[in-house]
């Protein structure tokens, strides 16, 4: 069956839009959290700048509790959350909660064990000079572990793509809800196929410019 | 002279699971000020741990530190990180920044103690000329050999103009050569520029090539302390002997001995060479005052803090009434062991 694509455009058109906006929204906030919670999770180990054994058993388990649980059930879980910051369980703002959380707690765990590879000989000869815990956060672990940090912040982008696709569950649009509707429940295998396209499309190009960036970073 | 840093009752205890390991234990010593202070002492000693102490990266579990008359001990972190822009550090693997340049290695402690951009700038360059690497600022640490490495490391930690600089296995991790290299410049930074220098080292030679003062650690505990030339040359604890005779081979081991034996049946005995000594004129006049022949079988003599110091084996063949009276004669003139026979 041949789809009408001068009337299934401007749907796709508005799924690509949703799923961006989700995307977006979800590594910006993902990242600026995700950053906070493995840079605390990195720095309260033992032995290290902050060492805080309460606060780092804590952060520990508590990604333990919410990386497991898949995503599906996590936005049924997460749903008095959702409710109780935006006032709203259905939408694209909606799916965005759950998308920020478990990608949050997924960046802090790659960050965390990206920072982990810093030699700690470095960070000691930041503290010889003086330097606080602070600024070794922004002026050490930050600049050395960048490369890696671009590409793991890059994986967990796809991850995220990924998550943004079952937006469609609580009527939050997106690309997946729309390769769904169009294509597979009215067996038109053609829209589904142009609906995995332009996913890949996205994947392809947010991993090429993770990729460019690492290597920027990296200088090699 | 007056004291730099002291040590009084240091002692220091971590816990390892539930073991508790002493670190150091009850360490009481003074580094002068302008000295190059060397503490040497196996791997495990507590070397490395005494060295954090003085600029707090360790914090001692009992005992005071003083670093230019303020006790340290009790200062909180946010005090301890103003003290620490004072006391420059150098480290083995030479900890630089990958993600910076040269010049932005040497300049981050500048931005630390908040220099104006202007002055760091000219700081940098000041620092890069001194230790020669004046072309190399704009490259990135792994595009430098190990020696051009801790000439940075170097350069950074005299950024601020410490009074102290502390040097943590520093040339353990460099070829021969390149050692001596570091060693000569750490040795300017002592003279040119007047800075105490805590040299942390399990290699002997570093030691003799350029420190004044030696201490030796072993299990935490301070076992030995002196001048590098009285160490040397008249080393008391077993650790101390074994150190040296790694760089002095003067004195005959147990399986030389056993060799020499073989080899030489008459008396055999060593003498202890300190300065000028008169055991040649002794020895040149014993042929015809005795009748005894001498052979040296063993030993050198070489120089240490511009003073010489060996000691040479010998054995003397004759009747044993003139080989007696000939060992009384070296035994005026040097000390004198018997090898057994």
């Amino acid at each position: 069956m041949n789809a009408d694509w001068t009337l299934l455009g401007p749907v796709l058109v508005q799924a690509l839009g949703e799923t961006l906006w989700a995307v977006s929204i979800t590594m910006v906030l993902g990242g600026i959290f995700g950053f906070v919670i493995g840079t605390m999770l990195y720095t309260t180990r033992r032995g290290n700048i902050l060492a805080n054994a309460a606060v780092y058993n804590v952060l520990n388990v508590l990604i333990n509790i919410v990386r497991p649980i898949p995503f599906i059930v996590f936005i049924a879980f997460i749903q008095p959350v959702t409710l109780g910051l935006i006032g709203t369980s259905i939408g694209v703002p909606a799916i965005i909660v759950p998308m920020t959380i478990a990608a949050s707690f997924a960046i802090g765990r790659i960050v965390e064990q990206n920072l982990v590879t810093i030699d700690p000989g470095v960070i000691e000869a930041a503290r010889a000079m003086g330097a606080s815990p602070l600024r070794i956060i922004s002026t050490i672990l930050v600049p050395e572990a960048l490369g890696p940090l671009i590409l793991g912040y890059t994986f967990i982008f796809v991850g995220v793509v990924d998550m943004s696709a079952l937006a469609g569950l609580i009527g939050g649009g997106g690309l997946g809800n729309f390769a769904i509707l169009y294509g597979y429940q009215r067996f038109n295998y053609g829209v589904t196929l142009v609906a995995v396209v332009v996913i890949i499309v996205i994947v392809q190009l947010g991993q090429f410019l993770g990729n460019w960036l690492a290597r920027k970073a990296l200088r090699r | 002279m007056s004291v730099m840093v002291e040590f009084e009752a240091v002692s220091k205890s971590f816990t390892v699971g539930k073991r508790q390991v002493d670190a150091v234990e009850q360490v009481s010593l003074s580094i002068e000020k302008g000295e190059i202070f060397g503490i040497i002492g196996y791997s495990g000693a507590g070397k490395s741990t005494l060295v954090r102490l003085i600029n707090g990266l360790e914090r001692a579990t009992s005992g005071r530190i003083l670093v230019d008359g303020e006790d340290i001990t009790t200062l909180p972190e946010s005090r301890l990180r103003h003290v620490r822009g004072g006391i420059g550090m150098i480290f083995q693997q030479f900890n630089l920044l990958r993600s910076r340049t040269v010049a932005g290695n040497v300049e981050y402690p500048l931005r630390i103690a908040k220099w104006p951009k202007e002055k760091r700038k000219a700081r940098v360059a000041e620092l890069l000329d001194f230790v020669g690497l004046g072309d190399r600022a704009r490259s990135y640490p792994e595009q430098l050999s190990g020696g051009q490495k801790q000439r940075v490391g170097i350069a950074r930690a005299l950024a601020t103009e410490p009074k102290i600089l502390l040097a943590d296995e520093s040339t353990s991790a460099l070829d021969p050569e390149t050692t001596q290299e570091v060693l000569r410049l750490l040795q300017r930074v002592n003279r040119e520029l007047g800075i105490t220098v805590v040299v942390i080292t399990h290699e002997m030679d570093v030691i003799r090539s350029i420190a004044d003062r030696v201490a030796v650690l072993e299990g935490g505990r301070l076992i030995e302390l002196g001048t590098v030339f009285d160490v040397f040359s008249n080393p008391q604890a077993a650790a101390t002997k074994s150190f040296v005779s790694t760089v002095l081979r003067n004195q005959p081991t147990a399986d030389d001995l056993v060799r020499l034996r073989r080899a030489h049946p008459g008396r055999v005995v060593t003498a202890e060479i300190l300065d000028a000594g008169r055991l040649g004129s002794v020895l040149s006049d014993a042929v015809g005052k005795y009748g005894v022949r001498f052979e040296i079988i063993f030993g050198g003599i070489s120089a240490l803090q511009n003073r010489s110091y060996g000691s040479i084996t010998l054995e003397l063949v004759g009747d044993e009434g003139s080989v007696d009276a000939l060992v009384k004669d070296l035994q005026a003139v040097a000390a004198i062991t018997e090898v057994p026979a």
